[in-house]
């Protein structure tokens, strides 16, 4: 069971209403735990793609599985479901609500899936505990953040809040939507050793997507959507 | 869901400035609403209040609404003065339990002179069955001999004018607000002074029907011919025609025979009404003005929901990150449509909450001075049935407004998804 996929992507197609674009990809695949690197310029489709995966736009043609489950044949519900249970999600910058604290940000998941709100308990007692400890792992644990303002936080801890949320409850896939191209190279190598460490303790799969080639290197397995899009029958 | 009050909690929050306005907004809308209906329910209730225990009001051929006008409320004047007769032949009737005649036309510093006997005092109730009460003295003595001149003054004359048990006042002739001519010649003493009723008794002054007499023996159409100030001959008192009577039956059953007895009554043209069939119907022409108000208060709600809807709307655009981020954590569409009714309906319900209470406070300010300037009595209470269907058509108008800006959310997570494009 844990040796299926997590995601599985064949002959997806997908095109925005009224729009000549579109986004093709013959072959993807990723294995629970497995960390992929996929590039591709601006305006390549990689956000379309994650929310694709993630389920919060209309269904595209071909297969497209994740956690096992197809998602042309959930409903929408079902779908909102799947990614709240299953799914880590970090964009590329202004991933907190302004108006909750910290930990709450963190917590948020938990708020929508009973699955993650579960996970969260048994590993570390609680919710909570679960949200103090990773923040405290991401070097957040500090009390006179804890009570700051999330405004208030740089950019780099921002994007370390946002892994915290992303992390909570193990999901099985964590999608990363360019979530360094906001951080300076010192920050970003040292954010990629974070969300490395903590997939790795959740054993969550990493689909990071970036244009920035250089951050390449740092995953063990890499593809870009120009390439991934060259299989797919015209 | 119940997670998303929270959020919608915190939402508003950070957003605590035009929030506070939008609520205070409805807030004052709610309060005028309401008020607008307290003040009818309330003005109402008085004003049907305003006499009971008595089964017909008798007078001469006019109007009902006049009749009840100036006869119950002492407004305007009577077109005629109806026979002494008329008086005696009721008493006489065996189904009739009392008479209680009253006599109009003088003023005392532009309150009306009241000429009756001391039953009245007894016989004529208000608010279902409460007799007028004396907050110091007695009831003027009547009849022909030594108390002739005295009065008994209603609880506005007496703190309006500042008078007090032993007063002596004197009657002006007729009842423009601008005595030329008075009846110096026979000064009237307050021998008695009614506690509040919150009825027209409140504003009368009370003398017996042979001191009317009195004071216009030397008179002949309007002016004096002699000065008075002699001895009075008790023969002389006898009144001969009084402005209404006001008839308590043994029994109800026989109220509309003997109005239709007196409305056909040959010797002379009367009117006989039922008061509470008239309060009802005068009430009725007072309709328009009560709906007028009402229509200006929900015109004012209407606009304090436009300020709800105009803020909500403008608080989208910003909150385009806020939608995509829930959606990321597994909110749906539906989540997001909920979140935005919810608000909507918050606003709502804060300034309907805050509406009554500033409605409560306002009143509670306004009552003693409500009570002195209008006889407007606006007892604290909470809200009647007719008050809280108002608020809650209030709120369900919010949750409506609240519904477009919702529907507009919706439809963007739907095509946007959890990316925000800019
Ligand atoms: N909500 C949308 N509606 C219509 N077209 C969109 C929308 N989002 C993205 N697109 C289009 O889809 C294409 C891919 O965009 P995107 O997925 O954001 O690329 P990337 O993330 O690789 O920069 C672009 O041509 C873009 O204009
Ligand atoms: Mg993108």
């Amino acid at each position: 069971m844990s040796k299926a996929p997590v995601l599985e992507i064949r002959d997806l197609v997908f095109s925005w209403p009224g729009r000549a674009w579109h986004l093709r990809l013959a072959d993807l695949s990723l294995a629970p735990g497995e960390t992929l690197f996929l590039h591709g310029p601006s305006g390549t489709g990689k956000s379309t793609l994650l929310n694709l995966i993630a389920g919060t736009l209309a269904k595209p043609g071909g297969v497209l599985r994740v956690c096992g489950r197809d998602l042309a044949s959930l409903s929408g519900a079902a779908r909102d479901r799947l990614r709240a249970d299953h799914l880590g999600i970090i964009f590329q910058q202004f991933n907190l609500l302004p108006f909750l604290s910290m930990r709450e940000n963190v917590l948020l998941p938990c708020r929508f899936s009973r699955r993650r709100s579960q996970a969260a308990q048994q590993r570390f007692g609680s919710p909570l505990k679960a949200a103090e400890t990773l923040l405290q792992r991401l070097g957040l644990g500090d009390a006179a953040l804890r009570n700051a303002p999330v405004v208030e936080l740089s950019v780099g801890q921002q994007q370390r809040v946002a892994v915290a949320r992303a992390l909570i409850g193990a999901p099985d896939l964590v999608l990363a939507d360019e979530p360094t191209s906001a951080l300076d190279t010192a920050l970003r190598d040292e954010f990629l050793d974070l969300l490395f460490a903590e997939c790795t303790a959740a054993n969550s799969a990493l689909l990071f997507v970036s244009h920035d080639l250089t951050l390449a290197r740092r995953f063990a397995r890499q593809s870009s959507l120009a390439r991934l899009s060259q299989g797919a029958v015209a | 869901m119940s997670g998303l009050i929270g959020i919608a909690l915190r939402s508003l929050r950070n957003r605590a400035f035009t929030a506070t306005l939008t609520v205070c907004t409805v807030a004052l809308s709610v309060a005028l609403l309401v008020g607008v209906e307290r003040l009818r329910l309330d003005t109402r209730d008085a004003f049907l209040r305003s006499v009971s225990g008595t089964d017909l009001i008798v007078g001469a051929r006019s109007h009902p609404v006049q009749l009840l006008l100036y006869s119950v409320f002492r407004l305007g004047d009577p077109t005629n003065n109806l026979g002494w007769d008329n008086a005696l032949r009721l008493r006489a009737d065996p189904r009739v339990a009392w008479v209680i005649p009253i006599a109009l036309g003088d003023a005392h510093q532009g309150f009306r002179v009241v000429g009756t006997e001391p039953d009245y005092f007894d016989r004529i109730r208000y608010a279902g069955d409460r007799a007028l009460a004396f907050q110091s003295g007695r009831a003027f003595a009547g009849g022909t001999g030594d108390g002739l001149f005295e009065a008994v003054i209603g609880a506005d004359v007496a703190s309006k004018l500042g008078y007090a048990l032993g007063q002596s006042i004197v009657v002006a002739h007729g009842t423009a607000r601008v005595a030329l001519q008075k009846h110096d010649d026979r000064p009237f003493t307050v021998v008695g002074i009614l506690a509040r009723s919150g009825t027209p008794s409140d504003q009368g002054v009370f003398v017996s029907l042979q001191a009317i007499e009195a004071i216009h023996l030397n008179w002949r159409g309007g002016t004096r011919v002699s000065k008075g100030g002699g001895v009075i001959d008790p023969a002389q008192l006898q009144p001969r025609t009084v402005s209404a009577l006001f008839v308590g039956l043994k029994s109800r059953m026989a109220t509309f025979a003997i109005q239709r007895e007196v409305n056909e009554a040959r010797e002379e043209p009367l009117t006989a009404i039922l008061p509470g069939v008239a309060l009802q119907q005068l009430w009725g022409l007072l309709g328009n003005v009560e709906r007028a108000l009402k229509l200006a208060a929900a015109a004012v709600v209407a606009a304090a929901l436009m300020v709800l809807l105009t803020t909500t709307l403008a608080s989208l655009n910003e909150r385009r990150r806020e939608m995509a981020i829930l959606r990321s954590v597994g909110a749906g569409p539906r989540h997001v449509f909920a979140l935005l009714v919810m608000e909507a309906g918050g606003l709502a319900l804060a300034g309907a909450v805050l509406g009554l209470a500033l409605l409560a406070l306002a009143l509670q300010l306004a009552a003693p001075w409500l009570q002195a300037s209008y006889g407007l009595f606006v007892p604290a209470r909470w809200p009647a049935i007719e008050e809280l269907k108002l608020v809650a058509g209030v709120l369900l108008a919010g949750v409506v407004v609240g519904l477009l800006p919702a529907v507009l959310a919706w439809r963007r997570s739907v095509q946007d998804g959890m990316t925000v494009r800019t």
